[in-house]
């Protein structure tokens, strides 16, 4: 389908949905279990992700740091996908940024925590040996 | 088809139009932050139509339409946006009811560079059809996805 190219709605009435149409259908019929769309729904969906990229960026923005710097960024996305239930699928991809250092120190306190539970099966086992 | 990653990628500029437009005048957004909305964007595509399928599944349809995308978003807790989006539902019927003729053109232009007048009347008498036309699409889609 022949999208109208987006910034070309100049002509004074406002588009009901500034997304690319035929994209948003690509991006659904990647979905392996989906057989088709119909018009009105390909619509709501463009129209839905609009709304949902609005409220993401709004809610990120209120609910973030950069508020006193009048910026949005990324730092203030993850965290809005961590906090926010509503935000929770975008967990995996807005992962949170630490610093390398930390990263470390935390995989540091994983292995031991692992460490002790190993020790802990491995006792048991000595036990059940013996 | 999506052939390339890139095509699961919403288109940049528009993204960040919808963002500004979003939030207050003078707001510095990252394009880090910029790259990663647009990511979230692609990804609550596939989570919708994903959820809106269920529901489709449920019904024994075979095809999307408008109520399975409604009912996702309450699935999705995102009933906020229902209100809008049956408000933009209704104003795309009433514009493919009232505007069909300068919509037909436009993708007529576009489909074939010429425009005859005796296509335009073939095209007014499809307009008359226009309270069937919303099913016919339905089939027509499922037509287009057949081929």
């Amino acid at each position: 389908m022949a999208e109208v190219v987006v910034g070309r709605d100049k002509c004074g009435e406002q588009r009901l949905v500034s997304l690319p149409l035929s994209r948003i259908r690509v991006i659904m019929k990647s979905s392996p279990e989906v057989s088709s769309i119909n018009q009105e729904a390909l619509v709501l969906t463009a129209k839905a992700t609009e709304l949902f990229v609005q409220h993401l960026a709004t809610y990120s923005y209120r609910h973030g740091r950069g508020k006193e710097a009048k910026a949005l960024t990324y730092n203030d996305l993850s965290s809005a996908a961590e906090e926010s239930e509503t935000f929770q699928f975008l967990a995996d991809i807005l992962p949170k940024k630490i610093l390398a250092s930390k990263y470390l120190k935390m995989l540091k306190e994983k292995d031991e925590e692992d460490e002790e539970k190993d020790d802990d099966g491995e006792s048991d086992d000595d036990e059940a040996e013996s | 088809m999506a052939e390339r990653p890139e095509d699961l990628n919403l288109p940049n500029a528009v993204i960040t139009r919808i963002i500004k437009e979003a939030l207050p005048d003078g707001v510095n957004i990252s394009k880090e932050a910029r790259s990663a909305i647009s990511r979230a964007a692609s990804v609550f595509v596939l989570y919708a139509t994903s959820c809106a399928n269920n529901f489709a599944m449920k019904g024994k349809r075979k095809t999307l339409n408008a109520s399975d995308v409604l009912s996702a978003m309450e699935e999705m807790e995102f009933q906020r946006f229902i209100t809008p989006l049956k408000e933009a539902l209704e104003a795309y019927r009433r514009e493919q009811k009232g505007k069909k003729e300068a919509s037909e053109q436009k993708k007529k232009d576009k489909d074939r560079k010429t425009d005859s007048e005796e296509q335009d009347k073939t095209r007014d008498e499809d307009n008359d059809e226009d309270e069937e036309r919303l099913e016919e699409e339905e089939q027509n889609e499922e037509e287009e996805v057949d081929n």
